[in-house]
Order: C-alpha cells, then structure tokens, then sequence
C-alpha cells in the first residue's frame, strides 16, 4: 500500500469513525486514535523519515490534507452535537406561559389624587400654576375678602366650622383667590386643589371633610366668553373629546356674572339616564367673573384688570369618573377599593 | 320651593309650554328648576258619578252594590264597594273600567299607579271604583273636606255639589296642575314668592306680565283708631305695619285657594289663616294676626327681649329668650318674637272678633341667629333670614286685606300704622352697554339690553344713563350685576366661547407638590396604596395612643361647633388616620395591608388660639403583614435619596414616643435635625386599635425634607483605580449599637473607606452572653492611585485602635 493510499484509508476510516461518533466524547476518542500521540495520522509522520527527501513535501501536503479534512469534519460534528445538546436542553426548559404572573407589590393612588392630578394636568398645560392655601383659615379671606360679610346668607348656608370668632375651617378653596390677588403679582393663572370642610353629617354623598380644585385667572380684557372656552376646554379633556358643556346662571357673592356648569352625561352620551337622572346632563362646577368689589378689596382696580373663577369638587369628579357610588369608601381606605384604582 | 303652574300662568296669562320647556328655560335664565311632579300623572278615566242605588251584597257582610250613574245621558255602571260612607243621591269620584288611580286608601301613592278593570267582588261584577282623596294622590291634609276613611263625597262640598255627572274629576279638584320644585339662590329674594318666579318667567317666554292690581280697602274708620305702634328697635325692625279687621267670619276658604296651598305643600285651614299664607307664597312676605282683644292697651311696642326672659309661642313651647331677640309686646306684655313666632297669649280662637294683622321688615342676621338660638325654624323665619325688602310689606297686607274682604273674612279697617322711619328708595346704576358687551364677550345692542331691564321691570333715565332698580332687586347694584341680567335673557348659551389671550405664564406644580408627587411614587413602588383621613378626630385619641398627660401635642385647634366629640380636634398626630384604616383593613381579613398618606396636621402657635396654627404636611407609611422595621427604614431612606438628601440618614432609638414600641423606634436624623420618626406600633396601642399584627409605623415631616430636597446633580466619576476589601468580625457588647460601630468606620476610615457593608451579627453559642458578633467588610480605594497594602494597614490601624476605644474585641 503505497503513502498517498494508505493516508486516503486513515482519512476514510477517521471520517467514519467521526460521522459514527454519537457524542463529544466519541469524537474525543477519534480524535486520540488519528491525531493523538499515538493516532494513526501520526504515526505517519513518524514514517517520514522513510519516505525519500524529494517526495517528503508531497506526502506531507498530503498528511497535513487529511489531517484538514478529519479536523474540520470533526468540528462539524462537534458542532452539530453542541447544537442538538442546546436545543434539547432548552427543551427541557420549556415552561408553561399561562402559570401566573409574578406581579411586584405596587401600590395604588387614591382616586381622589387620580382625579386631582388629571385636572392639575389640564391646567398646568394652559398655564396655571399649583398653589395651596390655608386649611385653617381666617374669616377674612373665606368669607369677607369672597364679598361676604358679617350676615351675609351665604355664611349660613355654608355650615362653617369655627375655631373662633375669626378663624375658621375653610369652607372652600377660594379663601386662596384673596391670598394671591393681594400679593399684587399679575397676571394671575392658578389652580388652588386643597382639604375644605362643612358640618355636614357622613353619608352616601356628603362627608364633612372634602376636596375642591379652585381656579382663578386675573388678566386684562377678560371676558365671560373666556371662561366659558377655558371650562369647555377642560371639561373635552377630562371627560373626553365628545363632552358637551351647558352653562346655567347661578349665584355666587364672589362672581357676577356667575354660573354653573353642566357636562353632558359621559355614560348616555346626553340621551338621559339613570346616571345623570335622565336629564342628559351632570352638573360639574361653579364659576364666574371675579367680582368687581372681590377685586378691589384686594388692590387690584377692576377697570383695568379683570378676571374669572371657578371651582370644582373633587370627590364629585372622582365619583362620577369612577362611577363610585358611596363617598365613605373615599375615607375607610379599604385596600380592595383601593387596588382598583 | 314649590309652586303649581297654575298659579304663575294666572300672572302670565299667555305662558303656553310644556313642563318640559319650562323647566329647560326658566334654568338657563338663572331660576333654576329641580324637578316637576304632574298631579295628574297617574289619574285617568275619573269622572262625576251619582250613587242611584245601594244594595247590600248577597254574599259579604261588609260590601255594598252600588247602581253609580256617569253620564249625564243617564248611563249606570255596578260597583261594589267596602266604604262606609257612601249613600243614594251622593256624587262620587269614580274611576271607569280601565282608568288609572294614584294609590290604595291602605298603602297611599303607588309608583306608576294603579290600574282599575271590570272584576267581580265575592261573584258580583264590578265596572269600576269610587275613589277615597288618597286613591286621587292626595290626603285630607289638603282636602280637608274629604272624608278621611271613606269616599270623597263631592256632594258634601258647595263648590263640588253642582259638577255635571260624567264630568272630568281631576279638572274639577284641581289636579290637571304641575308642581315645580325651584332651587332659589340667595340674591334673588323676590323669586322666593310667586310674583317674582312669574315676572321671571314672562321675561324668559318673552310674555306679558300681569301681576294681581292691588288696591287700599277698607271702611270709613282708621286703623290708628284701634291701635298703636312703636318701634324701638328700628335697627332689627325697619319698617312695621299693622292694620285692622274686625267682624271676623271665619270660613274655610275657597277650592280655588286651598288647592293652590295644597299645591304648594300647605295644608287649608280657614280663610284668615289661609289667605297670610297665600300672600306669603306670592310676595314672600310672612305676616301674622294677633287676637285684638289679647292686646293690652291696644297698643304694640317692638323691642329686644329682656335677657332671661320666658315667652310662651302659640305651640305650646316656653322659651327663653335673650336680649339679642326682638320681642313684639303689647302695653304690658310680649305677645310675639319677631319674625319667628306669636305667643300663645294673643292667638287668633275660633272665636275671635277682631284682629290685628303684622306685616314688618326685620332684620334677616337676627331674625337666623334668633331661629338658630331657639332651635325654633319657622316658615316665617326662613321667610325673613333672606333679608325682604320693606317695600313689598305694603303691597303684602294691602293684598291680603283686598283678599279678606273679597272672600268676606271680614271688615277691613281702613288705613293703617305705618312705622318706616327710613324709606328705602330706587338704587341707581349707572347703565353702560359697551362695558358691558366687554366683560360678556358679546356683541349685544344698546336697545337689546334695555328691552331686557324693561321685561324684569327695571326702569332706565335716559338723561343719566342709568338703570333704575326698584327695591326688590336689592342684588342689582353695579355694572357687573347688569351684566348678568343681560347674559341671562340673552342666553349663556348664545355667549361666545374663546380663550383668554393676555399675556403666557409659565404654569406648573410647586416644589413642595413635586416631592410629593415623588414621595407618592415612592411610597407605591414599595407596595403601600395611598390613604385619605380626616384632619379632626377625637381628644381621646391621645389617650389611645398613650400620650403623656402633658405631652405638647395634647395643644389642639379645636373646633368649637364640632359634628360631636369625635371630630372636635384638628390632628396633631398623623398616624390616628392610618391606623385606624389598616385596622379597618384588618377586622375584615385583608392580608399584607400597606397604606400611605399625605395630609397636614395642625400645630397651634399659642392657646387660646388668635393667629393661623401652622399647618405641616406629613407623609405617614403604615402596614402589617409581611416585612419588619427594616423594610420600613429602606423605604424612607430610598425617599429620602430620591428627593436629592444624599448625605448620611441617622437613627436615634431615644425617640420617646409611647405609642411605639420601646425597643423598636428612632428618630431619623438628617443633617442634626429630626425630620420624622419610624418604629413598630405598641403592643397596647395595637391592641387598642384592634390591630392583630406586628404594624410599622413611619412618619415623614415634609416641610424639613422640602427644605433640603435639591433635584441637582452633579457627576463624580467613575473610580479607575481598584479597590482593596477587608473584612473584620468584632466581638462587643450587646448594647452597643451597629451605628455606633459605623461612626467609629467612618470617622477612622477618613477618604480612603470608600465603603463599608455590614454582613452578620450574630449572639449565641460560641459568643459570651451579653455580646454579640458583628462582621463589616469595608472597601478602601483612593481615587488618584493604587492603595498599597501598607496604606491600608495603616487606615485598619486607626479602625481597630478607634474600636477597642469602644471596648471592641476582633473576634480571634
């Protein structure tokens, strides 16, 4: 058997013996009886020094083939092997999707907040800047700086908690409008959300501790077709592109003239409902044009600058949002109304 | 208040619209309308019937068959009935087969009514139903002529006696009629009466108005004659008239007034007291009729009561009054309180002769404070908080003795005693249409706005330029006002709608509210749901919380008119709030429960109280169920970091709070001061609360953390230079507190600690009791080279040497 015959038949049987190999450990054993020390393309090379000196680069091109050959069919079926281990492995990985979810603990905002940080969302993205006022509050600025005095009707109907003879727990966030007016910074844009408070007993719709946005814009040239743009503006934004807004007129001691703002209902769309009592409409919030008299008890002179206010209940908008039908489930902090949330 | 169509559409003759127009536009412009109740809603198919024969029934002891006839042909229907009252030749309300009925004589209104078909009776058939008042929707309240357990016997009453048979019963009694329930706002004191909603709605339909004329009856005799009056308190009084009635015939009054009260939720009584009603829902003026013959001396004297005073009112009630009431009283005695109530001792009797009848103007703060003060809350007194105008009081009495003498009650005396030392003019506004259109954004004619002020009977000077508003529209003071008059007859809904140009401002949250916000995320990234509590709640509060009796924050802002004891204190603490809502959250087996808020308490700056407490907002985490101090205290610090406070958080267990456990509470330090404190809730204070699980507690002083929050941050670089770790295992007495072994770290470990990561404590086998093992591997690194060993050793050095100082062993 002449060299080049007897290196074709290593080849051959190295070849064979790798495509019989069953596992990365055959081919390991492959490789010590070819390649190894004492492997058979070695011991090849070991003969060279037999083979005559001008035809040594031959048969050792022809060694150093064979040994190209068996390595690289060896690689590709070392590979070949890796990939199928790969493939089973993540086969035994596989894992049932629908068990379920593993959810971190996240808490949940109050729906009050939910609501607050929507409408401050709206107002702050017309230019009005968050403010608080007071929660204690001086009579000044929640009844008579609002235009209403000692014996004005309105103080009664408002059933104030009193400190004292001058301090109260406001009644309503416009005790903030006097606030700001009388720091004489204008123009004014601002949204005042805060805590108000009125002696009426807990129930289903009234809790003596409750929540209003109020808003208040001083500038020049106001005009009452202003706050109605602005109100519609926000009322599309909070309750979506379709909502209608009606304005009725309406009495306030701080604004003349004053209205009140209806919605049409989001759930029947204005057609009448059990919702919206089957009027088409949700009343939503209280508004008007500053009064001139609030304007001048605060520095401000109402023949150069005028403006508008308006007020919104929270807890009406987080209730009416959410269809919560119980304003106690606000207070009690239950974690499964909550979550929901 | 509630007033019957019919009654505005006698002032408004041409008023033609359905309940539901009305309702619509009389609310757009401002009289707005709450609801409507049709009287006739559920009546149907009721007709005049005339009870011909009564047989008793063959087979039932207590039914009768009647023989009724409807029509006026002379048609008969059989129907059996149960009442008692029923007899031949009387007329009857009867309902024919399959007409309707508003209720049951038994059960009174059924929702939707009830339905009346042919039937039979014990076997005898029956074509339809003789009605009781309740079965029309009604009551003998209103009806006080119906009998009260029986049928209506129309024939019993003079008015009802002649209807025709087969004529429509509901027209006849009144009921084809719609009551309006309106919401009235304050300033509109008119519209508190008939005349007023009318006037508004001929101005909304754009109809004729046609209030009742009103003329000065009376005989040829004076008023002045009979009595006399004297008003010392013309500051709680400004005007007072009285006139006289003698002869007095009292009488029910007639159908056509009776079903107006009715209507109005005013139940009939006789004519005298019926017509001061009727004029009081016309022009919201209360009057009231004093027995002449109980007065002393014939003389009346309004005056403020003596402090202490007993006055007994007509109900029966003594009373004490005080000096701040006003006091209507004869030569010798009180024989009313002002504007609230008459006295029991001057009452008109079924027997009285002549009477004196009272319209005044009082005071409207008073008259509420003095209502308030007695617990006595009297129509009148409603009537007269609002704050009447003195003018109609003349128009008033004059009515209602125009209406005494049309309905024969009695003679009226001619004149009267007019006590109005100051008369209260026209108030005169000066008109300007551009302004006006300037505030509306609207472009409406001069002579537009004028038609408007014409229709509400304002009067305008041409000469002056100015709107003349008569007394009862006390509201129209300023341009403004006008304003509104104009946007309301010229719709709300017709006023553009634009934004407001002037000037942008560049809006946004506070930096307070940002670190809110970010205190909120915070606290629901870590699992706890935010939490609204009330800002009062109980002085015992403190007690449940184990406060000490003289502990600083027993001070609160108390609420002097609380809702009762257990809203009375403004918080001084947050945590009552909290926990109370995870106990809630607890009684009804909720797992885990983490809840957050964010609200002030109230610090007052002095007591008694004469300036604004300061008002600190507190950001409270609470929760029970999985988790220890530990988790509580990552939550604040990784807060704490988050709004930019990055220097070292300290804990000081010596908070105090006895509301905590002992063992289990810090202050938390930042930058030497205490901006709040954390721990675990008492066991007796968790008991107290119902709360059976370890709960803790961390409360955040905001206004401290705002103080130093900063959202600036500047890069250091990242270290190029590796690090050498070493780790120690101490050996030192129980008491001494990690913390202070990390103060020792850090102040002997100087630049080169870099950091330093506690990894076991340890106490038991192998350590002498009463110590305890604790093992830090600390990390040095310089940022400019690489540490040597020797370095280290040196810094290590310094560690060891600052730690035996301590009594600190290195465990062998």
């Amino acid at each position: 058997m002449s060299m080049q015959e007897n290196l074709e038949k290593i080849q051959r049987e190295a070849l064979e013996q790798i495509r019989a190999s069953e596992h990365v450990e055959g081919l390991n054993d492959v490789r010590v009886a070819f390649l190894g020390k004492k492997g058979a393309l070695t011991q090849v090379l070991k003969g060279m020094k037999d083979v005559a000196p001008e035809d040594r680069p031959k048969v050792g091109q022809l060694v150093n083939d064979a040994r190209a050959a068996i390595e690289q069919a060896m690689e590709e079926r070392r590979n070949a092997f890796l990939s199928a281990m790969k493939e089973e492995k993540m086969k035994s990985e596989t894992i049932d999707v629908t068990l379920p979810a593993k959810k971190p603990a996240q808490g949940h905002r109050h729906p009050n907040t939910i609501a607050l940080e929507e409408v401050e969302r709206i107002f702050v993205g017309m230019g009005y800047e968050v403010v608080e006022g007071p929660e204690v509050e001086y009579d000044l600025y929640n009844f008579e700086k609002l235009n209403i005095p000692e014996g004005h009707p309105a103080k009664d109907e408002q059933d104030t908690f009193y400190i004292n003879k001058n301090i109260v727990l406001r009644t309503q966030t416009s005790s903030v409008q006097a606030r700001v007016m009388e720091q004489g910074k204008l123009p004014i844009r601002i949204i005042s959300p805060g805590r108000v408070f009125r002696s009426d007993e807990v129930d289903a719709t009234h809790s003596p501790s409750f929540h209003q946005i109020e808003g208040l814009l001083i500038d020049k040239n106001i005009t009452f077709a202003d706050l109605k743009g602005t109100l519609a503006e926000f009322a599309k934004q909070l309750f979506g592109e379709e909502t209608k807004v009606k304005f009725r007129p309406h009495h306030f001691p701080f604004t003349e003239p004053s209205a009140e703002m209806d919605v049409s209902c989001f759930k029947c769309g204005g057609k009448g409902c059990r919702f919206c009592k089957g009027s088409g409409w949700i009343e939503i919030l209280g508004c008007g044009m500053v009064h001139p008299h609030v304007l001048e008890m605060c520095g401000i002179d109402p023949e150069e600058y005028n403006g508008f206010a308006f007020g919104v209940g929270l807890e009406r908008i987080a209730l009416l949002k959410y269809e919560i039908d119980d304003m106690r489930l606000l207070y009690e902090n239950d974690i499964r109304f909550l979550k929901q949330f | 208040m509630n007033t019957p169509l019919s009654w505005i559409k006698a002032y408004v003759p041409d008023l033609d619209c359905t309940d539901q127009e009305y309702t619509d536009a009389m609310t757009l412009t401002g009289t707005k309308v709450e609801g409507f109740e049709r009287l006739d809603e559920n009546l149907r198919g009721i007709v005049v019937g005339k009870i011909l024969e009564i047989e008793k029934h063959p087979d039932a002891d207590k039914l009768v068959v009647c023989q009724v006839q409807v029509d006026e042909e002379g048609k008969t229907v059989q129907i059996v009935t149960g009442a008692p009252n029923v007899a031949v030749g009387q007329k009857v309300p009867v309902v024919l087969d399959g007409g309707k009925v508003a209720g049951s004589h038994h059960t009174g209104a059924a929702e939707g009514g009830i339905e009346i078909k042919a039937g039979k009776l014990r076997g005898v058939p029956s074509y339809g139903m003789m009605c009781s008042i309740d079965e029309l929707g009604s009551s003998t309240d209103f009806y006080p002529d119906a009998a009260p357990d029986g049928i209506y016997i129309l024939s019993d009453n003079a008015e009802y006696k002649d209807a025709p048979i087969g004529s429509d019963v509901v027209e006849l009694l009144g009921l084809h009629d719609t009551v309006f329930e309106y919401e009235i706002t304050s300033n509109r004191v008119d519209c508190f009466g008939v005349i007023g909603i009318a006037r508004e709605a001929a101005a909304t339909f754009r109809k004729d108005f046609v209030p009742p004329v009103v003329c000065e009856t009376g005989n040829d005799e004076k008023a002045s004659d009979y009595i006399d009056v004297e008003v010392k308190d013309a500051d709680l009084c400004p005007r007072y008239i009285a006139r006289v009635v003698k002869n007095i015939h009292l009488a029910p009054s007639p159908e056509w007034m009776q079903r107006r009260l009715a209507a109005c939720g005013i139940r009939p009584i006789n004519n005298i007291v019926d017509i001061t009603n009727y004029v009081m829902e016309e022009y919201a003026q209360p009057m009231h009729a004093f027995d002449y013959d109980t007065i002393a001396g014939h003389k009346i004297v309004v005056r403020r009561a003596e402090e202490g005073e007993l006055f007994t009112t007509l109900d029966g009630q003594e009373r004490t009054m005080d000096s701040s009431m006003l006091m209507i009283c004869d030569a010798e005695k009180a024989i009313g309180i002002g504007g609230v109530m008459g006295g029991e001792n001057s009452k008109i009797t079924d027997d009285v002769k002549t009477m004196v009848f009272e319209a005044a103007c009082f005071n409207g703060t008073n008259i509420r404070l003095t209502s308030k003060k007695l617990g006595l809350a009297t129509e009148a007194a409603a009537k007269f908080t609002k704050g009447l105008d003195p003018n109609t009081t003349m128009e008033a009495i004059n009515r209602a003795c125009q209406l005494i003498d049309e309905l024969g009650a009695g003679e009226v005396v001619g004149g009267c005693v007019d006590i109005y030392p100051n008369p209260k003019g026209d108030t005169r506004v000066p008109f300007d249409a551009e302004k006006i259109n300037a505030m509306l954004g609207t472009d409406v004619s001069e002579e537009q706005m004028l038609a408007y002020f014409k229709k509400i009977d304002l009067g305008y000077d041409e000469k002056t330029k100015e709107v003349v508003v008569p007394s009862w529209r006390q509201d129209l003071l300023r341009l403004a006002d006008l304003a509104e008059e104009v946007a309301r007859f010229y719709g709300y809904d017709k006023i553009p709608t634009t934004l407001p140009s002037g000037a942008a401002t560049a809006g946004g949250l506070s930096f307070a509210g940002r670190i809110e916000n970010i205190a909120r995320d915070m606290a629901e990234r870590f699992g706890f749901s935010e939490g609204y509590c009330y800002s009062f709640e109980s002085p015992k509060v403190f007690d449940k919380l184990r406060l000490d009796e003289n502990d600083p924050l027993r001070q609160t802002v108390t609420i002097l008119n609380p809702l009762g004891e257990d809203y009375s204190v403004m918080r001084t603490l947050p945590i009552n709030g909290l926990l109370t809502s995870l106990a809630t959250n607890y009684n009804r087996r909720n797992k885990n429960v983490r809840l957050y808020e964010l609200g002030n308490i109230y610090l007052p700056k002095q007591l008694p109280i004469t300036e604004l407490p300061e008002e600190r907002k507190q950001f409270t985490l609470g929760f029970y169920g999985d988790g220890d101090f530990f988790d509580m205290k990552g939550i604040v610090e990784e807060f704490l970091e988050k709004v930019g406070l990055k220097q070292l958080v300290t804990y000081d267990p010596a908070a105090g709070k006895n509301y905590l456990h002992p063992g289990r509470q810090a202050n938390i330090l930042y930058d030497g001061t205490v901006i709040g404190y954390l721990g675990e809730i008492h066991p007796d204070v968790a008991e107290t609360y119902g709360l059976g699980e370890k709960t803790y507690i961390a409360v955040i002083d905001l206004p401290e953390v705002v103080k130093r929050a900063t959202f600036d941050v500047k890069y250091t670089g990242i270290a190029r230079y590796p690090a050498v770790t070493r780790d120690i295992a101490m050996v030192m007495k129980k008491e001494i507190l990690v913390g202070q072994v990390e103060a020792v770290l850090r102040q002997r470990g100087g630049k080169l600690l870099e950091s330093y990561q506690l990894f076991d404590v340890y106490e038991g086998a192998q350590i002498l009791t009463g110590y305890k093992s604790v093992a830090y591997s600390l990390t040095f690194r310089a940022k400019d080279h690489t540490l040597e060993d020797k370095e280290v050793n040196a810094v290590m050095q310094k560690i060891l040497h600052g730690l035996s100082e301590m009594d600190i062993q290195l465990r062998a």
